[in-house]
């Protein structure tokens, strides 16, 4: 893919929306095209951070290794989302496994490369980190709503139900 | 025949005999357990004569009077609504056959009531009632089938009681309309009589029965000088002027807090109210099991259940209970059915334990908003 | 013309009194949800009903649930309620079988507006037992396919062994421009579908935001947000409907307990548009 297409293509996801182009372009050049199979491991748990996702199709499960319990499926990303933020926050270690649970097609971003445009380039660090705690708020009201387990049977009907 | 007669109180009597002639079960106000309710009584010497009452926020005391007035009291401990809905009525029977179920509808009540001494803020919540009880596509069967046979012989006030606020309800003193008698008191220190204004074509029939005279222009007056007196004196008022408004956009003022600091939740407001509504549904089996019923009973919306789904309850603060009443009684009440739901009887104030005075929150809710409008006014549909 | 038709309305003998009804099977959905198949109350007439409404069901002797119909409303010849096990009398009526009688009142409360989702796009968004009420419009938007526009159906529960009407979900997911989308809050690694809260869910679907209409119920705390994700999204209130709970003991606005504001959920609603309820939704313990 050209990197003109590749910006275009970029432009197109959610993420980016509305991105002014000067700044789409140096994202570009820190972006790739990937393909991952059904099963792929994306990243593990206490990995370094190198890369990150922006999904395009198909569907990435974000798992937890919870001791006696076992491996856990807490989160699935999907197309239009971003899939992962610790490669912006020092340790940049992963916090979870992420497996693609079916084929998918995603743009993947050289974590190292974007930092360091983050660090020279302010304008486009600021627009970054814009655009990331946006997802960063949606993802913890989604995990606040999560944690109420609304539809769990806290059964307190009593006699009339 | 004339739309108004004089009753002498040796003839009051024939009202009850006449009423009684006709199959009418006759109710009225009478002494029991150190106040004057409303019970069966089947002749005038039960009404409570020369007595009246003493009331105040959270007070109630019977005292004797200096005269023989038989009207000469303020509202009862309960009104009138326990037997045009009963604070307990079955709704059906049911037998378990083998697999199968049998049904028995408790039948609705063919008694025909004469209320003797309603007075007009009573008979205003009579009406609210018939309002709440008729307006939906479902009525209340059992209520109607007690009301169409109701015969209302109203009784105009003489007098003002300290927590009584019809006046600015405007409900009272004096009965209006939707009454087939109405009796003003007139004891004066030579005669003691009724001023009796017709208001049905049953409310004269029975009077044809009665030994009535006509009345003339003085005693008519007479009767109307009593009756502005108590207007007059009533002390308590409720500013009703955009009430509702007030209520819906202030739910979240301070003051409920402080109201909720006082209120126990106990519900006595709901109970004496004469036109709470608000019921519930109770079954019962045997204890084989093979045979239960089910009934409906009065509930309040102070309970902590009231609310209660199969994830809890939705108002769980004292707060949010006793807004819900308030709230309802006086705002959403008059969406629902285009009246106010409260009477200015002044039973809440005087029931509730701990004294709390409907009037008095209204106004502090007022208060608050109108001195400091700027702030407060900015937080409307926050 | 929809076809809810009510004309064979069934005779309510009187409105605090059930009719009686015959268990013709009990099927469980789930470990602590199950659909009770009712043959309509035995006086040969149809029990119409529209998509939204609701029946009290009684259970002898115990007591009574307002419970909605998630049955098709063009069969009205068996009724279907899908009933999460929660206190005594839906713990009762768990335990009926086939040839068991139980009490019903109704069909109660406003339904669902499938006369005006017509021409139009249909989103239907339902959380864990939400989904029960939603049944019927389904079936009813399904059954005059051609009427409507997209159908979206986006559904989310606890987790994947508390999914209702899975078979039928698989075969909703089938029909011509129609999608159906799961999502659970907690799966495991054999769960291949979504996990996450139902809101998530708008992110994979391109919703037209003009000609959309959307039908939400659930929780009442997943409606808040869904509705504020709607929003979000640029839909207006007026193109949004949910549906509320609140205790009941009559059903027919007589004993006061479902109020909300000046509403009473079961007359006014159960199904109301956003607007008539939405500025009492963020108040506390209304």
């Amino acid at each position: 893919m050209q990197l003109q297409d590749l910006t275009e293509s970029l432009h197109k996801h959610p993420f980016l929306s509305n991105m002014d182009d000067e700044l789409l372009k140096t994202l570009t050049s820190c972006a790739s095209n990937v393909v991952l199979p059904e099963g792929a491991r994306l990243f593990g748990e206490g990995e370094d951070a190198k890369t990150f996702y922006l999904i395009r199709s198909g569907r990435v499960a974000l798992e937890i290794q919870a001791g006696e319990r076992g491996q856990i499926r807490i989160q699935t990303v999907g197309p239009g989302e971003v899939l992962g933020w610790s490669w912006l926050i020092s340790p940049y270690r992963w916090h979870f496994d992420a497996y693609a649970v079916e084929q998918v097609h995603a743009f993947a971003i050289d974590a190292t490369c974007l930092r360091t445009k983050c660090e020279t380039d302010h304008h486009f660090g600021y627009e970054m980190l814009r655009r990331f705690s946006e997802v960063l708020e949606r993802r913890l009201e989604a995990t606040r709503l999560q944690l109420l387990d609304v539809y769990g049977s806290a059964a307190t009907g009593g006699e009339n139900y | 025949m004339d739309t108004t007669l004089k009753l002498k109180i040796n003839n009051l009597p024939q009202l009850f005999a006449a009423l009684q002639s006709r199959g009418y079960t006759t109710v009225g106000p009478t002494l029991r357990d150190e106040a004057i309710v409303y019970d069966r009584i089947d002749s005038a010497d039960e009404l409570p004569i020369g007595w009246t009452d003493e009331q105040a926020p959270a007070t109630y005391r019977l005292k004797k009077r200096d005269d023989n007035a038989y009207f000469g009291f303020n509202a009862t401990p309960q009104s009138w609504k326990r037997y045009l809905y009963p604070p307990q009525r079955k709704l059906f029977s049911i037998k378990k056959n083998g697999k199968s179920l049998e049904l028995l509808e408790e039948k609705d009540s063919n008694v025909k009531y004469a209320f003797i001494g309603v007075r007009s803020c009573e008979l205003n919540a009579i009406m609210v009632q018939d309002k709440v009880f008729n307006s939906n596509e479902y009525k209340d069967d059992s209520y109607n089938s007690i009301r169409k046979n109701l015969f209302i012989a109203a009784v105009n006030c003489t007098q003002a009681g300290e927590t009584c606020f019809c006046v600015s309800m405007k409900t009272g003193p004096k009965a209006r309309s939707s009454f087939d008698l109405a009796l003003t008191e007139v004891l004066t220190e030579n005669e003691h009589y009724f001023v009796v204004e017709i208001g049905s074509e049953n409310g004269a029939s029975i009077m044809a029965q009665v030994d009535a005279a006509a009345v003339n222009e003085n005693e008519i007056e007479e009767a109307d000088k009593i009756i502005r007196q108590t207007e007059s004196t009533m002390k308590r008022s409720m500013e009703t002027a955009d009430l509702p408004e007030l209520l819906s956009e202030n739910l979240e003022h301070p003051h409920w807090d402080e109201v909720a600091k006082r209120c126990l939740t106990c519900g006595n407001c709901t109970m004496v109210c004469p036109t709470c509504f608000c019921s519930t549904v109770e079954d019962v089996t045997d204890l084989a099991g093979q045979n239960a019923e089910r009934f409906r009973r009065w509930d309040s919306c102070f309970t902590m259940d009231f609310s209660k789904v199969a994830g809890g309850s939705f108002r769980i603060s004292p707060k949010s209970r006793y807004r819900q009443w308030l709230t309802h009684k006086l705002s959403s009440w008059v969406e629902q059915f285009g009246t106010s739901g409260c009477v200015g009887c002044g039973r809440c104030i005087t029931w509730c334990p701990v004294g709390i005075d409907i009037t008095a929150e209204v106004q502090a809710i007022r208060g608050v908003e109108t001195q400091s409008e700027g702030s407060f006014g900015q937080q409307k549909g926050v | 013309m929809i076809e809810t038709t009510l004309e064979n309305k069934t005779e309510i003998k009187s409105s605090m009194v059930p009719a009686l009804a015959t268990i013709r099977r009990a099927i469980w959905e789930t470990d602590d949800t199950f659909t009770l198949l009712i043959d309509p109350p035995a006086d040969g007439n149809a029990f119409a009903f529209k998509p939204g409404q609701f029946n009290m069901v009684y259970a002898f002797g115990v007591g009574e649930s307002a419970i909605s119909i998630s049955s098709d409303p063009a069969k009205p010849n068996m009724l279907a309620h899908t009933i999460h096990r929660v206190g005594t009398v839906t713990s009762t009526l768990s335990k009926l079988k086939r040839g068991d009688m139980i009490g019903l009142r109704g069909p109660f409360g406003a339904g669902w507006p499938v006369e005006e989702a017509v021409g139009k796009d249909v989103c239907i968004t339902a959380g864990g037992i939400g989904l029960a009420p939603l049944r019927p419009v389904i079936y009813s938007l399904v059954r005059q396919r051609e009427k409507f526009g997209r159908i979206i159906i986006l559904y989310g529960a606890r987790s994947p062994l508390d999914l209702l009407y899975r078979v039928e979900l698989e075969q909703w997911s089938k029909l011509p421009n129609t999608e159906v989308i799961v999502t659970v809050d907690r799966g495991d690694s054999s769960w291949k579908g979504h996990i996450g809260v139902v809101t998530n869910l708008f992110s994979y679907i391109k919703m037209d935001s003009r000609s959309t209409l959307v039908m939400v119920c659930g929780p009442e705390v997943m409606m808040k947000y869904t509705v504020e994700e709607l929003q979000r999204r640029g839909l207006s209130q007026e193109q949004i409907y949910i549906s509320m709970e609140r205790n009941m003991k009559c059903g027919i606005g007589l004993c006061g307990h479902c109020q909300f504001g000046p509403k009473f959920i079961c007359k006014d609603g159960p199904v109301f548009r956003l607007p008539e309820v939405h500025h009492l939704l963020d108040k506390k313990e209304i």
